[in-house]
Formats: structure tokens, C-alpha cells, sequence
């Protein structure tokens, strides 16, 4: 790649299954409303960190698996993630620069666009939910932001460069 | 179009804008397709038989942990529990033998009266598998899948009464829609009388709502609800849920009438599938008949 950053494909990938599951887990019910989005999380730090290699098309192939786990509408989180992964792709330089507290912010606003894209779609189709379906994962996704994104540069820079 | 990468990053921001909108509406191209009708399930299925080692990984700590507390219950409990299983057993022949008396009795009668004869299913026992589908839904991920015969449509029971119906068949697993869904509703009638009403999911797991019953309906609390086999989807006569509060309101057109389900929805971790051979072939003669048979 043109700005020497190599992509580490095989972190991306074990993050991305990694979400995925953490996705189908089971909750107990009374906290199963708060479960963060772990894969649009996930997708939004690489888009941000690696722009070049994962994009859309990375997402929008995430969100088909998702939407196939979850028995969902074959494309509704394919476009949801693929529409935040192009938005994030965009800014990214000037996200990498924020700081923590305005990148958080950043990471809410996505998070909202997502949900609110998810319900969106689900309205259009006919079908109905809890609103705590909606707000519930934005409260815990934007609180595990921080967290999250210093593991996964961990995780970025720990991991031999190649593969 | 969706391929086409260009290694020149001067091109980045528009090819960005290009194939995001490409993805997008590609998206929308499979939505619109996956919910007109099902023209999608092979896409469905390959990657859901891709994505099954992930399914059985997150479903073995819970598997794990039941084993283990299976292994570690002592002499005495396991002594305690099977007594307890011997009456229940004891009891539960009797009844059948009961139920073959009557069972012939009411297959006489049914051919006095000309009657179709009832379709008897075959049953397997499935297991939930502990992931969670849609949150939006009552959805459960059930062990068994098309490779074993399971079919989109297919009746789930319990040892209490009907638990929902599968939905998508994967090779391996398949997903299934409890009856307490908010979209799922399921023709039912009063055990008691015959009468026939819909039973709609609430996404509470105790309650379901019978929002059609007019004021007059003879109707009370503690009445047996079972599946009334119309329209097809479900075989007749098993229980589905017993009425709990009735409440008539004297300007409403309809009374308020909520039911709990039979089967413990939210408990169970088996669950029964039922071969139903399906009365849609000749659907006519079965309802033709119904009224005939049970208004009475």
C-alpha cells in the first residue's frame, strides 16, 4: 500500500469473528437490550486506523454474515454498516486526531446513524420493537468505545506485520 | 462496478462515494428480494452453514456447564430424581392408556359422522442452542436443520403445549419464532365450547392477546386454549395457552382478553418438532367441516 501501512488481515478478520460472537452470546434478558454493537464498533476503528484495505466492501460483506445470524432482512445491517463505514472512511483522518472525548462523540453520532438506519429499515418492512432496542446499545457501545479502541490498537500494532 | 479499486489514491473520495452507493443499493435490492419471498434461502444457507462452528462455539460454554452440573449431581439427588421420574412415568402410562381408549372411541365416532380422520405426526426432539438471534424478535436457533428433515413452517411444541414454528431451515440448525412474538399470530379455539379466535404475541413470554373477541363471547377466565388447525400452519389440537384475565368493556366493541402460554417459553431447552402431514393439500373439506363439528 501507498502510505507503507500493511494490513493486518488476520487481526481484522479474528476481531471481526470475535464481534460476531460476542453479537450472538447469550444475555440474560434484562440486560440483552443494552448489548453493544460490537461489529459496527469493531468495523469503525479498522475503517478509521486502515481506510485503503477495509472499507465498504469489508462491511457491507460483515453485515450480510450478521444479517444471516441474526435472521434479519439479507441487507439491512449490510447497508446500515456499509453506510457508517463509507461516513467513516470519509473523516477518518480528521477522526484519528480527535481527541478521545470528541472521537467518543464522533463514535455516538455513528452508533445513532446505524440504529436509527436499522430502524429505519425495520419500519419500512413492517416489523416492530422496544425502543431500549434502539437507545440501549448506544449507551454501552459509546461507553465501551474508549476501551475497545485502545485494545484493538494493541492488537493492531502487538500483531507481526504481514499476514 | 462494486470490484473496480483503483490503485490510484487521487481517485479515493469519488470511488468511495461510488461504491458505497453501489453497496447500498445493492442492499436494498436484496431486502426488497428477501422480503417478497424467499428467492434468497441458498444465499442463506451458504453462509449460515459458514458461519455454524461460530454457532456451536458460543453455544458450548452453555453446553459445557450443563454437562457439568449433569456429572456432579450426587447419588442422592440423581436417587431422588429418578423416583420422582418413575411415578411420573407410571402416572403419565395410565393416562395414555386413557388416551387409547379414547382415541379409538373418538375415530369411531368420527367415522359414524363421516369425518376426516385427524393426522397424527411424528416427533423429534430438538435442543435450543444458546445464541441469540434477532433482538428485535422472539427468535430461537433449534440443533436440527433441513439435513434432518425440518421444514420452513414446521409445528414446535413442549411437554405443555405449542412453543412457535420454524421459520428458516439452515442445513445444520434452523430458526424458529416463539408465539409470544410481537408479529406471530396463531389461530386458536376454546377447548371448552369451540370457539374459534386468533392469538397474538405480545414479545412478553407470559402473555398472549386475544384482541377479537366480542363482549358477548362466551369466554372465561381459566378456559383451555388450543390450536384450531385452520389455516393449515399448525395441527389441531394442541394446547396453546389458558385464558387468564377477561375484561368487558361496555362501549368497546371487543373485550380485553389476555392468555398465558401453556408452554414455558423462556425455560425450555428441549423442544419437540412435529412431522404434521399438512392439511393444505385439501384445505376445503377441513374447514367446511370444523363448523359442523364444534359450534354446537
Amino acid at each position: 500500500m501507498s502510505n507503507g501501512a500493511r494490513i493486518p488481515y488476520l487481526s481484522v478478520l479474528g476481531t471481526l469473528i470475535v464481534a460476531l460472537m460476542l453479537t450472538m452470546l447469550p444475555l440474560p434478558k434484562a440486560v440483552e437490550a443494552f448489548r453493544p454493537d460490537w461489529l459496527a464498533l469493531v468495523l469503525i476503528f479498522w475503517v478509521m486506523m486502515l481506510p485503503r484495505g477495509i472499507s465498504v466492501g469489508v462491511a457491507w460483506m460483515a453485515g450480510i454474515v450478521l444479517d444471516v445470524t441474526q435472521g434479519t432482512l439479507l441487507g439491512q445491517h449490510a447497508l446500515a454498516l456499509c453506510v457508517v463505514a463509507a461516513i467513516t472512511a470519509r473523516f477518518h483522518l480528521q477522526m484519528r486526531v480527535f481527541p478521545v472525548s470528541q472521537m467518543t462523540a464522533t463514535v455516538l453520532a455513528l452508533l445513532g446513524l446505524y440504529q436509527f438506519l436499522l430502524f429505519w429499515i425495520n419500519g419500512v418492512a413492517g416489523i416492530t420493537a422496544p425502543p431500549v432496542h434502539y437507545w440501549g446499545p448506544l449507551v454501552t457501545g459509546t461507553i465501551l468505545w474508549p476501551i475497545l479502541s485502545v485494545m484493538l490498537s494493541g492488537i493492531r500494532y502487538r500483531t507481526p506485520a504481514g499476514a | 462496478m462494486v470490484g473496480s479499486y483503483k490503485k490510484g489514491s487521487a481517485a479515493k473520495t469519488p470511488a468511495l462515494g461510488l461504491r458505497a452507493l453501489a453497496l447500498v443499493l445493492l442492499s436494498v435490492l436484496l431486502m426488497f428480494l428477501d422480503q417478497r419471498d424467499g428467492h434468497l434461502d441458498a444465499v442463506r444457507q451458504t453462509i449460515g452453514a459458514a458461519v455454524y462452528p461460530l454457532q456451536v462455539t458460543v453455544d458450548a460454554p452453555a453446553r459445557l456447564w450443563n454437562w457439568m452440573r449433569t456429572r456432579s449431581a450426587s447419588r442422592n439427588q440423581l436417587q431422588l430424581e429418578n423416583s420422582r421420574l418413575k411415578i411420573e412415568s407410571l402416572v403419565s402410562k395410565g393416562q395414555i392408556q386413557e388416551l387409547a381408549a379414547l382415541r379409538a372411541e373418538n375415530d369411531r365416532l368420527r367415522a359414524l359422522l363421516d369425518a376426516r380422520e385427524r393426522v397424527r405426526g411424528e416427533v423429534r426432539v430438538a435442543e435450543i442452542m444458546a445464541v441469540d438471534a434477532n433482538p428485535y424478535r422472539h427468535n430461537i436457533v433449534l440443533d436440527i436443520g433441513r439435513r434432518h428433515g425440518v421444514y420452513d413452517g414446521q409445528t414446535i411444541i413442549d411437554a405443555n403445549g405449542v412453543v412457535g414454528q420454524v421459520i428458516e431451515t439452515g442445513l445444520l440448525t434452523s430458526q424458529a419464532i416463539l408465539i409470544s412474538d410481537p408479529d406471530h399470530a396463531l389461530p386458536v379455539e376454546v377447548s371448552r365450547n369451540g370457539l374459534r379466535t386468533i392469538a397474538f404475541g405480545t414479545g412478553e413470554f407470559d402473555r398472549l392477546d386475544l384482541p377479537f373477541l366480542p363482549n358477548n363471547a362466551d369466554i372465561r377466565s381459566g378456559d383451555l386454549l388450543t390450536t384450531s388447525g385452520l389455516g393449515g400452519a399448525f395441527p389441531p389440537g394442541y394446547p396453546v395457552a389458558v385464558v387468564g384475565m377477561v375484561n368487558r368493556i361496555p362501549q368497546e366493541p371487543f373485550a380485553d382478553v389476555v392468555a398465558t402460554p401453556a408452554a414455558a417459553l423462556n425455560q425450555v431447552r428441549e423442544v419437540m418438532l412435529i412431522w404434521h402431514q399438512p392439511a393444505a393439500d385439501e384445505p376445503e373439506p377441513a374447514t367446511a367441516e370444523t363448523p359442523d363439528d364444534q359450534d354446537e
